[in-house]
């Protein structure tokens, strides 16, 4: 079998030789008519642009999105200047990757850094107006003998909700975010239960599409003189009072009930009795390093912090490693010219590289069951496999064996195919013994060509999220301490912190993104100036 | 091929040769010759191959045992029967979820190759200001977990979502414009190695015959780079198929699911009773990934370190 890379060298070979080209390809493609298909095709994917630039300007004009608009103005400029303009070819070959690569991967990182200096989380999304707002709307109930409302739900022409209700003398109102209206008799039809059934210039909704918007219908109030008139159900509303209330003035919300003044902190975006106790709605507040000092200084955090991060460490460095020797090992057994049945061998080897990645370690979880596994039955053991921290992180780690070990099969037999074999051979032919030369040629060679694959593996174990969540979900956990199990890696156990049990905290979760790039890319940066890929770039 | 190679293969060939006349003249030597040499690799390689088999076995012979729940699962099936294939077949929208993961794996694959080649082209062929940055640039953004910003990429696609309902969540678009994101990551630095092999005096001579840069791209460099085309194409069709967290996040319709998310909400709701449905999609799945490997072997092999080798 041709390895690729000798068909290239084969094909390339008379033109690098300085020999003149092919005469057919070449000057068909230089030839006179290939300009003209060019510039046309150049010209349509341009208006295929300017089309898409349109469509997306559009909503971005009526929702008012000024900001968006501009950048949507600025990349459709750009695309319209590195295409047509003779120069700048790399830009041409590189523009569109470049805009994909800044709009959902560099946007996002940057959204993230922002976010780990700020509290953003559950109890702490919007600005504080809106935060104002759902508390006093939450604190509406209903008080007694307060004034009860047959309900239909209504929208107006442009699709905004509206209450129209009907109190107990028949009356009618139309309710909107903005207040209660009356409705003029006439203009309006009610049933038996004297629910409106039609009304001039709202369109009323049936059950159906009521349900569809459920949730919002839940959320809407009215606001009138006394409070605000909130749904109970889809067909009956009540006017209730708002138990708590906000006062410019002092800046603070009182319970009208207990007399409790809860005042606003501005900086920890939330509204704090003098006991200390907060109000679970606050709103969103920069609050500077906390997040990564807590991360490293917080005593329950930073202990299970470092456990977690040596743990981490081993995961990362251990999976290329048995994966790469693995991998190594079947590469060169199969490596034999006299070995028949190679093709098959390796067909059937690199089967679990081609199995469903997120199935397999679904699967492999449960081959670990200690009851009813596979594993157990099929070698007549009963351990506890994810029952033990030491014999989970074994499980992990054969797992992952099992996972890599045939990429690192396919990269090794690529790399031994590609030394070449002379060398090897002058070697022998120096009374070298195989081990020597394998030590002294073929290793190293080796390892400078997949030297920069095994560091990305390792930056890719560093964060293998799956590896952790769909095998034994970062368990066994100590019985003193549920958050840190013992096949936690550093992501997994940010996952459980910030979207667990106790609420989502996006901002702590954006530290700990930050403090883990910077160990990874640290890391890797070491390793591929030993490895010398950045050199190659010059 | 040099005068060297050839020479050595035909030393090969009459080594091998002497062997088989050996194993006519001294049969019992030969035989333990054949082993020391031969047979015992394939005795390893068996055990290798068990391993890399087994589950895989465990798999199939799941998806045809017709009780279909895990306990009952074993290694060699007892009983087979197509009973949990009809289960998924009629009572899951499976073949939606599986032409869902199809559509966005195979149009993410070819879209970000069409974009990787294209700077891999740049980066390897031309000498620009911000080129070594560029490169770094793109080598540092892969090693941001791209998992835990899932929350600032929620956030922008409610945004887009609202904008443009069509691009937006549950709809296959939204997933590809993310996997797009990452078109410049690792794939273009493996690309680079491999277009750095190819000599540049190609491009200059067609340079000289008045060939345009795209002329050269298009005619000349690409078809000579195919066994990468091949191989980065083919990971990062594999890595889209069995991706679940961002799908699961972004697809919750019925309807717009990929098979990951679908079958992964099989177990996740009925862990034993569902195992061997999820097991008969998990190999559905995996055919399409096992035919392409199959046919793609002889360009893989080479494909990956190629870039990386020079010899």
């Amino acid at each position: 079998m041709a390895s690729p890379v000798e068909h290239v060298r084969e094909s390339g070979a008379p033109a690098a030789a300085g020999g003149p080209p092919p005469p057919g390809g070449l000057m068909r493609l230089a030839g006179p008519g290939g300009r003209p298909l060019g510039l046309i095709l150049k010209l349509l994917l341009l208006a295929v642009a300017a089309a898409i630039a349109v469509w997306a300007a559009i909503p971005l004009i009526d929702a008012g999105n000024w900001i968006g608009l501009a950048i949507v103005i600025v990349a459709t400029i750009a695309i319209f200047v590195i295409y047509l303009s003779p120069r700048m070819i790399p830009a041409k070959y590189l523009v569109i990757g470049t805009l994909f690569l800044l709009g959902f991967q560099v946007a996002p990182i940057i959204y993230t850094l922002t976010t780990a200096f700020t509290n953003f989380g559950d109890g702490h999304r919007g600005s504080k107006d809106e935060a104002i707002a759902a508390i006093e709307s939450a604190s509406i109930t209903q008080a007694p003998g307060s004034e009860v409302y047959a309900l239909s739900i209504g929208t107006e022409p442009d699709g905004d909700l509206v209450f129209l209700l009907t109190d107990a003398q028949g009356a009618a109102f139309a309710g909107t975010a903005a207040g209660l209206e009356p409705l003029v008799p006439g203009t309006f039809s009610a049933g038996a239960t004297g629910k409106i059934t039609e009304a001039e210039g709202f369109t009323v909704l049936n059950v159906g599409e009521a349900s569809a918007r459920g949730a919002e219908i839940a959320e809407f109030s009215v606001p009138t003189d006394d409070g605000a008139i909130r749904s109970q159900g889809l067909s009956t509303a009540f006017e209730g009072i708002a138990g708590q209330n906000y006062q410019a003035d002092c800046d603070c919300i009182t319970d009208i009930n207990t007399g409790t003044v809860f005042t606003a902190d501005n900086d920890i975006g939330s509204f704090v009795d003098p006991n200390g106790n907060a109000l679970a709605q606050g709103w969103k507040v920069g609050v500077g390093f906390e997040n990564f000092t807590d991360a490293l200084t917080n005593p329950t955090i930073a202990g299970s912090f470092f456990k977690i991060l040596l743990w981490n460490f081993a995961f990362a460095l251990l999976v290329p490693v048995l994966t790469f020797a693995l991998g190594l090992a079947l590469a060169m057994l199969f490596n034999s010219e006299e070995l028949r049945g190679r093709r098959i061998y390796r067909s059937l080897l690199i089967l679990p590289y081609a199995m469903p990645g997120f199935a397999m370690l679904l699967v492999w979880r449960d081959m670990f069951n200690a009851d009813f596994g596979l594993i157990n039955n099929l070698f007549g053991l009963s351990v506890d496999w994810l029952g033990g921290e030491w014999t989970a992180r074994l499980a992990v780690l054969i797992i992952q064996l099992w996972m890599g070990f045939p990429y690192m099969f396919l990269v090794c037999t690529g790399a031994l195919q590609s030394i070449p074999s002379d060398l090897v051979e002058a070697a022998g032919v120096d009374g070298a013994r195989p081990g020597y030369a394998f030590r002294t040629i073929t290793f190293p060679l080796l390892l400078v060509a997949t030297g920069p694959l095994l560091i990305t593996t390792f930056a890719f174990n560093f964060n293998n999220f799956n590896a952790i969540y769909l095998t034994t979900g970062g368990g066994p956990f100590p019985a003193d301490n549920p958050t840190a199990g013992a096949t936690d890696l550093l992501i997994s156990y940010t996952y459980r912190l910030a979207f667990g049990g106790q609420g989502a905290d996006y901002g702590f979760a954006a530290a700990i993104s930050v403090l883990i790039f910077l160990i990874v890319a640290v890391i890797s940066i070491i390793g591929f100036r030993r490895t010398r890929v950045l050199e190659e770039v010059n | 091929m040099s005068t060297e190679a050839m020479l050595a293969s035909e030393l090969r060939d009459t080594s091998h040769g002497s062997g088989q006349s050996g194993h006519v003249v001294r049969l019992g030597s030969a035989r333990g010759n054949w082993f020391r040499r031969v047979g015992w690799r394939h005795v390893v390689g068996v055990i290798a191959l068990f391993f890399a088999i087994f589950p895989i076995l465990f798999v199939v012979s799941a998806a045809f045992n017709p009780q279909g729940t895990l306990s009952s699962s074993t290694l060699i099936p007892r009983d087979a029967s197509f009973a949990n294939f009809d289960t998924l077949f009629s009572e899951t929208s499976f073949w939606r979820w599986f032409a869902n993961s199809l559509l966005i794996s195979l149009l993410s694959a070819a879209l970000s190759l069409f974009i990787s080649a294209a700077a891999a082209y740049a980066f390897s062929r031309y000498r620009f200001r911000g080129r070594r940055a560029g490169m770094l640039f793109i080598l540092l953004v892969q090693m941001f977990p791209q998992f835990l910003a899932i929350v600032a990429i929620y956030l922008i696609f409610v945004e887009i979502s609202e904008l443009y309902p069509a691009i937006g969540f549950n709809t296959p678009w939204s997933l590809i414009l993310l996997f797009l994101g990452g078109a410049l990551g690792v794939n273009t630095w493996l690309m680079k190695g491999f277009f750095d092999t190819i000599p540049k005096d190609l491009d200059e001579s067609a340079k000289v015959d008045g060939a345009t840069h795209a002329q050269i791209y298009f005619g000349i460099i690409l078809p000579l780079v195919t066994p990468i085309l091949a191989i980065t194409g083919l990971l990062s069709f594999i890595s889209t198929m069995s991706e679940f967290i961002i799908s699961s996040v972004f697809l919750t319709e019925d309807s717009a699911k990929t098979a990951a998310v679908g079958l992964y909400g099989l177990i996740s709701a009925q862990r034993n009773a569902n195992f061997g449905v999820f097991a008969a999609g998990a190999l559905i799945v995996a055919i399409p990934i096992v035919v392409l490997f199959q046919f793609l072997q002889r360009y893989i092999v080479g494909g990956i370190t190629a870039g990386a080798v020079k010899g």
